[in-house]
């Protein structure tokens, strides 16, 4: 099954989802302009984009262990993955500059509320990955340092869900829920065996 | 002691007058307020920067925190329908010289009903305009007979988990919880609002009583009352409890002290759309002559 699932997905290439990716942001904002975003149009564009880059996020960390857990290879997709989701943060992002602060305490606002900050550092760590997403890149820095640059990705996932957690009032399920599937996701990747190996000859 | 106030914002100030006509026309009709709701936007588009436009109906019923009801602003709309608000009644007790259980007909009986449009600012650093209908704090503690020791009055909300399927997650220590100093509370702006537009306010907008504090931030105006309490200490109030570094007693509408998540320089007006320009937000929410000379003498960036 996953093998004809594999052999399948071989046959489709990756650039469409560069053309679809902003099909769902145009949409948001001509419903928001229709007044069909419900009453506040500028927040739920801003939390709708923050979910998505949350999801995408997910998705790039699912890649790795789909394959080594159901041999499920979704390889060839990651960078488009990786590089949409670069974009939704980027437009949410925006939309909170242009759209909900219009520029107003700006650097207060970074340095003050924390929610904010921890947004912003994982955005920050997605400039570089987001530049180096190219073949070019990867030859100019060599896959050992590229793929160890990447790994940031970690970073970049756990300050997603701290930023949703803080973001909340009161208590809440819902960023909790993520910040448990990221932390799965990544505990997926660790090679409890060797760990475990390692810590016994050292005792 | 009822029509201590006037109002500043009426509908004559705030629109046009043909459209105010207009407007009182439709809504003496009540089966048409979905109507007048679509006017008033239509209104506000042809002449915009009028910023003391009352919200339409679907406005201030579409869009509310009430966490009983679930934290997303649409939820309390799609929740509350079911909450039973008849019948229903009060406790009152505490430092009064009538405690017991009021039936909320009995209570208000005889009490005059009339019509505030006050701004209406969130913490969350959004802001409304809202014509309630509604009945002075005071004329009701008056029935009541407060004591002189006196010195707080507590507000608790209804906990029904069977109607209110918010309450099952503990976002906040149920019940909710709020409170006013007695001066606060028996001035003349502090209204228990039973309706909104002339009709009987929503269940989502906390029915069948709440509190409406303007110059202080929403979540001070507790919803769908079941109990006051007087007493001679400061009272626990909810979001107090759940991050006393974010949320004082007092909580003062003020542009000059940032809450922890947000700046209150300025707000976000809802229904001005996607690119409607922030406004300032003023002292007091507007209310400053009313009201500053309460907190003569106190730091207001320290009893935030
Ligand atoms: C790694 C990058 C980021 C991710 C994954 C992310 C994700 C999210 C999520 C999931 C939400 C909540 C959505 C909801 O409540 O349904 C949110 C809200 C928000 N985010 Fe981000 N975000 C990121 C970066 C940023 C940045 C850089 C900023 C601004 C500097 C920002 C500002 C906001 C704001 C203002 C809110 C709404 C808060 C409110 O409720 O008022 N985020 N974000």
């Amino acid at each position: 099954m996953i093998g004809a699932f594999n052999s399948g997905l071989r046959r489709v290439p990756a650039w469409p989802l560069y053309i679809l990716a902003p099909v769902p942001v145009a949409w948001l904002f001509w419903l928001a302009v229709q007044g069909q975003l419900g009453i506040d149009p500028t927040k739920s564009i801003e939390h709708q984009l923050g979910l998505w880059a949350l999801w995408g996020l997910i998705a790039g960390l699912a890649v790795t262990p789909l394959r080594k857990h159901l041999g499920l290879n979704l390889l060839k997709f990651r960078r488009a993955i990786g590089v949409i989701t670069f974009f939704y943060v980027l437009a949410h992002l925006l939309v909170w500059l242009v759209l909900d602060v219009q520029f107003q305490n700006v650097w207060a606002d970074i340095v003050k509320r924390w929610y904010i900050t921890i947004g912003m550092l994982g955005f920050a760590f997605m400039v570089p990955l987001a530049l180096t997403s190219n073949n070019w890149s990867i030859r100019r820095v060599g896959p050992v340092a590229w793929r160890r640059l990447h790994k940031a990705t970690y970073v970049v996932a756990l300050l997603g869900a701290l930023h949703f957690l803080l973001l909340v009032k009161g208590f809440q399920w819902e960023p909790i829920l993520y910040t448990g599937v990221i932390v799965s996701l990544l505990a997926l990747r660790v090679d409890w065996r060797a760990l475990g190996a390692r810590t016994q000859a050292r005792a | 002691m009822a029509n201590r106030w006037t109002n500043t914002l009426s509908w004559n100030d705030v629109t046009p007058e043909a459209a105010f006509l207009n407007r009182r026309q439709l809504i003496a009709g009540a089966a048409a307020l979905g109507a007048a709701g679509s006017i008033a936007g239509s209104v506000s588009a042809q002449d915009s920067g009028d910023a003391l436009e009352p919200n339409t109906w679907e406005e201030i019923t579409g869009y509310n925190n009430y966490y009983e009801f679930g934290t997303g602003k649409e939820d309390p709309a799609r929740n509350a329908g079911q909450l039973t608000t008849q019948p229903w009644s009060i406790k009152i007790d505490g430092m009064v010289d009538n405690p017991g259980d009021y039936a909320l007909e009995d209570l208000i009986a005889g009490l005059t009903v009339e019509e505030r449009i006050y701004r209406f600012r969130c913490v969350e650093a959004w802001s409304m305009v809202i014509p309630w209908n509604g009945i002075e704090l005071k004329d009701i503690l008056d029935v009541a007979g407060v004591q002189s020791d006196a010195k707080y009055v507590a507000f608790e909300t209804l906990v029904r988990p069977s109607e209110m399927p918010g309450v099952a997650s503990r976002v906040l220590d149920w019940p909710y919880r709020e409170g006013l100093r007695l001066d606060e509370a028996t001035h003349p702006l502090t209204i228990m609002a039973t309706g909104i537009y002339g009709r009987d306010i929503p269940n989502q907008n906390g029915a069948p009583i709440r509190l409406v504090v303007p110059w202080k931030y929403g979540f001070k105006s507790i919803k769908s009352i079941v109990r006051i309490t007087l007493t001679d200490e400061e009272p626990q109030t909810s979001w107090n409890m759940a991050n006393a570094r974010e949320y004082g007693f007092f909580s003062n509408v003020n542009p000059n002290v940032d809450h922890p998540r947000w700046s209150q320089a300025t707000e976000r007006r809802i229904g001005g759309g996607l690119f409607a320009a922030r406004q300032d937000t003023l002292m007091f929410n507007g209310y400053e002559d009313e009201v500053a000379a309460m907190y003569d003498g106190m730091d207001l960036a320290e009893f935030i």
